[in-house]
């Protein structure tokens, strides 16, 4: 306890530092700009700002990745309050009541209850992230290779059968995603890989090719298949951002109950903030005095699942700082970005670079207070580039997306495969496949394949290792029931 | 139309086998050395496998006709016209973007995007890619020191 407190004090000495306070509001200034905007997400963003990691030490970077990471959460439910087209799915739940709110006049307060709720949640999700933190790296210094196979096999679960609509299209887009990740050298035996002889292909597939393709040339081909001219409705904010003494009253509950709700089951190495939003609004919908208000603009159905969500948004960190496990794309993609550092991911990451980690969580602190005021005060500029176009908008994200392709060798072979991920991700959004599996996979897959290698090596061949240890056992029999469990539950309650 | 739905579904289950085919064949040939406890053919037997598997699953839900993924179907059919643009858009990026360099290259991009999705002011949308063009350009330059390909405009900046 006093160890954190600690350390978090160092933490803050690096994160005040003019120059990484620098980096954070550039962080979270574009996250919240990105956030609003559809088409971009953090994901992307991240990617392809990844050549920076040539350039600026790992802190300042991961300060930077983090602030656009918090932002874009802030950014998105000003879009899903004022315009009603969510750009995450996590920010549906918010559209919900919060565009009922905004069509009724009161969009204004929509605004400031989440605004206000994602700063309560992020502050407690990030004090949240400092005090679980080292209590996990001390369980997961325990771990074996065995132990890590089954908790990747574990996240591999959640994060594709579990979540979404279809198990088996997400463990299709999973597997994916895991081929993609085998492509090139193996790096233990130096065998070259599903290469087909081609030469580009022997370093690998780039993350930021994958997930730029998929995410941002994907989306805009399928919206442009079915864009119709004619612009979504911008509501504009009206009166005074002040809520109400009654406002408050109802929202400052529903607040902690989101926060609560949504760090947990954020920092399991599960992931997804779909299943804590809904979960906030049933049970504030459960809770409420006003139940009636509900799909009419009930400021509670906006307050608690955007708490749920910013807090859930903490909680994937902690698998992704504690174990090197990311459970959202976005984590996947900060996850490369350590590579890129050649720095091991992994329960000895507090150890060997306790400045990173906590300059890291004390800029999170700072965020979220820039944050509050950049939504609050400062939301009409964000309500402004809601006005952009749809054209102009997404020609330019697709400049930004050749980018991301083109600077990494100069050739154009690199931007035709961001092109042709690009159509597979078209049709993975037509046929209802997630993509988010898709990246996780891929940057995971390696991961896994070396932890199961090392835990053959030391087994000497011996497969029944991940049954027999007892906590890999019991992982992946928790990874078994998560899938199948669900299946068995529907099928019993229509039987009955 | 039922009918008609349901076979880009049961293409996309025939794709996913077709993948894990060629993933098992590449597994086939890669030697395998004998020192290694888990050598490089294993996960690409693991993966191909769980491919073969996951397709079979989609091709067969598809022809019995239990899956309709289409999200929206009221939207109606996708607008070939509009994609066929975009599509031109990136092919012709792809065909000039060594020759033109970067910045011509997205310009003419950019303009050809905001006509698919149905912009009709071709002079505006060209200024308004070549600013955003130059200004990526310029920003990764002078901020990042990332240079963005050669090119004509290129040379002289």
């Amino acid at each position: 306890m006093t160890e954190t407190l600690l350390a978090l004090s160092q933490g803050f000495a690096i994160a005040l530092t003019p120059i990484n306070l620098l980096w954070c509001l550039f962080g979270v200034t574009l996250g919240t700009a990105i956030g609003v905007l559809p088409g971009l997400g953090p994901a992307v963003t991240i990617a392809l700002l990844l050549p920076i990691t040539f350039k600026v030490e790992a802190t300042a970077a991961f300060i930077l990745f983090a602030g656009i990471y918090y932002g874009a959460m802030y950014g998105g439910s000003t879009t899903s309050i004022l315009v009603n087209t969510p750009g995450e799915s996590a920010t549906i739940v918010t559209a919900l009541e919060g565009h009922q709110m905004a069509k009724r006049g009161r969009g204004a307060q929509a605004l400031s209850t989440a605004a206000i709720g994602s700063f309560v949640a992020g502050t407690f999700g990030t004090a949240g992230i400092a005090f679980l933190g080292p209590v996990v790296v001390d369980m997961a210094l325990k771990f074996g290779p065995a132990e890590y196979f089954a908790l990747m096999v574990l996240a591999f679960v959640t994060v594709s059968a579990v979540l979404g609509n279809s198990a088996v299209r997400g463990l299709t887009a999973l597997f994916f995603g895991l081929s993609l990740g085998l492509i090139g050298v193996d790096n233990q035996t130096g065998q070259a890989r599903l290469t087909f002889g081609i030469t580009e292909l022997l370093d690998g597939l780039d993350v930021t090719q994958v997930a730029v393709g998929l995410f941002a040339v994907g989306e805009t081909m399928w919206l442009c298949s079915r864009y119709r001219a004619g612009q979504d409705e911008v509501i504009a904010i009206k009166g005074s951002l002040w809520m109400s003494a009654q406002d408050w009253s109802r929202s400052w509950k529903a607040w902690i109950r989101g926060a609560l709700i949504g760090f947990p089951i954020g920092a399991l190495p599960a992931g997804g903030a779909e299943v804590p939003t809904f979960l906030s609004y049933y049970v504030e919908k459960k809770l409420s005095k006003h139940p009636e208000e509900f799909g009419q603009g009930a400021i509670e159905g906006v307050a608690g699942p955007e708490a749920a969500n910013n807090a859930s948004a903490a909680g994937v960190l902690v698998p992704m700082l504690t174990l090197g496990l990311p459970t959202s794309a976005t984590a996947a993609i900060m996850l490369s970005a350590f590579q890129s550092y050649g720095i091991q991911p992994g329960p000895l990451l507090l150890q060997n670079q306790p400045q990173l980690v906590w300059g890291l969580i004390a800029s999170l602190f700072i965020g979220n207070i820039m944050l509050l005021v950049l939504n609050l005060p400062l939301v009409g500029i964000w309500v402004k580039l809601l006005k952009i176009p749809a054209p102009l908008l997404y020609a330019g994200i697709l400049i930004f997306a050749t980018i991301g392709a083109y600077n990494k060798s100069g050739s154009p072979i690199d931007i035709l495969i961001l092109y042709l991920v690009g159509i597979v991700g078209f049709f993975m959004r037509k046929y209802d496949f997630p993509t988010a599996p898709v990246i996780i996979g891929m940057i995971l897959g390696p991961f896994a394949e070396q932890a199961l290698r090392q835990a053959m090596t030391i087994s000497q061949g011996d497969w029944t290792v991940l049954a027999t240890r007892p906590l890999a056992g019991s992982i992946l029999a928790v990874a078994v029931l998560a899938m199948i469990g669900p299946r068995l539950w529907q099928m019993a309650s229509r039987a009955r | 139309m039922e009918q008609r739905q349901g076979r880009g579904e049961l293409a996309i289950g025939i794709g996913v086998l077709a993948l894990a085919g060629v993933i098992l064949w590449q597994a086939g040939t890669i030697p395998s050395p004998p020192y290694a406890q888990m050598g490089p053919r294993v996960a690409l037997y693991i993966i191909g496998g769980g491919l073969a598997l996951l397709g079979a699953a989609l091709a067969f839900t598809a022809a019995a006709g239990r899956w309709r993924a289409e999200i929206d179907a009221d939207a109606g059919p996708p607008d070939l016209r509009a994609l066929a643009w975009l599509g031109g858009a990136l092919v012709i990026n792809i065909m000039v973007i060594e020759k033109l360099g970067f910045i011509i290259a997205s310009t003419i991009m950019f303009a050809l995007i905001a006509r698919a999705f149905g912009s009709m002011k071709l002079l505006r949308d060209g200024a308004i890619g070549l600013a955003i063009a130059l200004t990526a350009y310029l920003g990764f330059d002078k901020l990042l020191g990332i240079r963005i390909g050669a090119g004509i405009l290129e040379g002289i900046l």
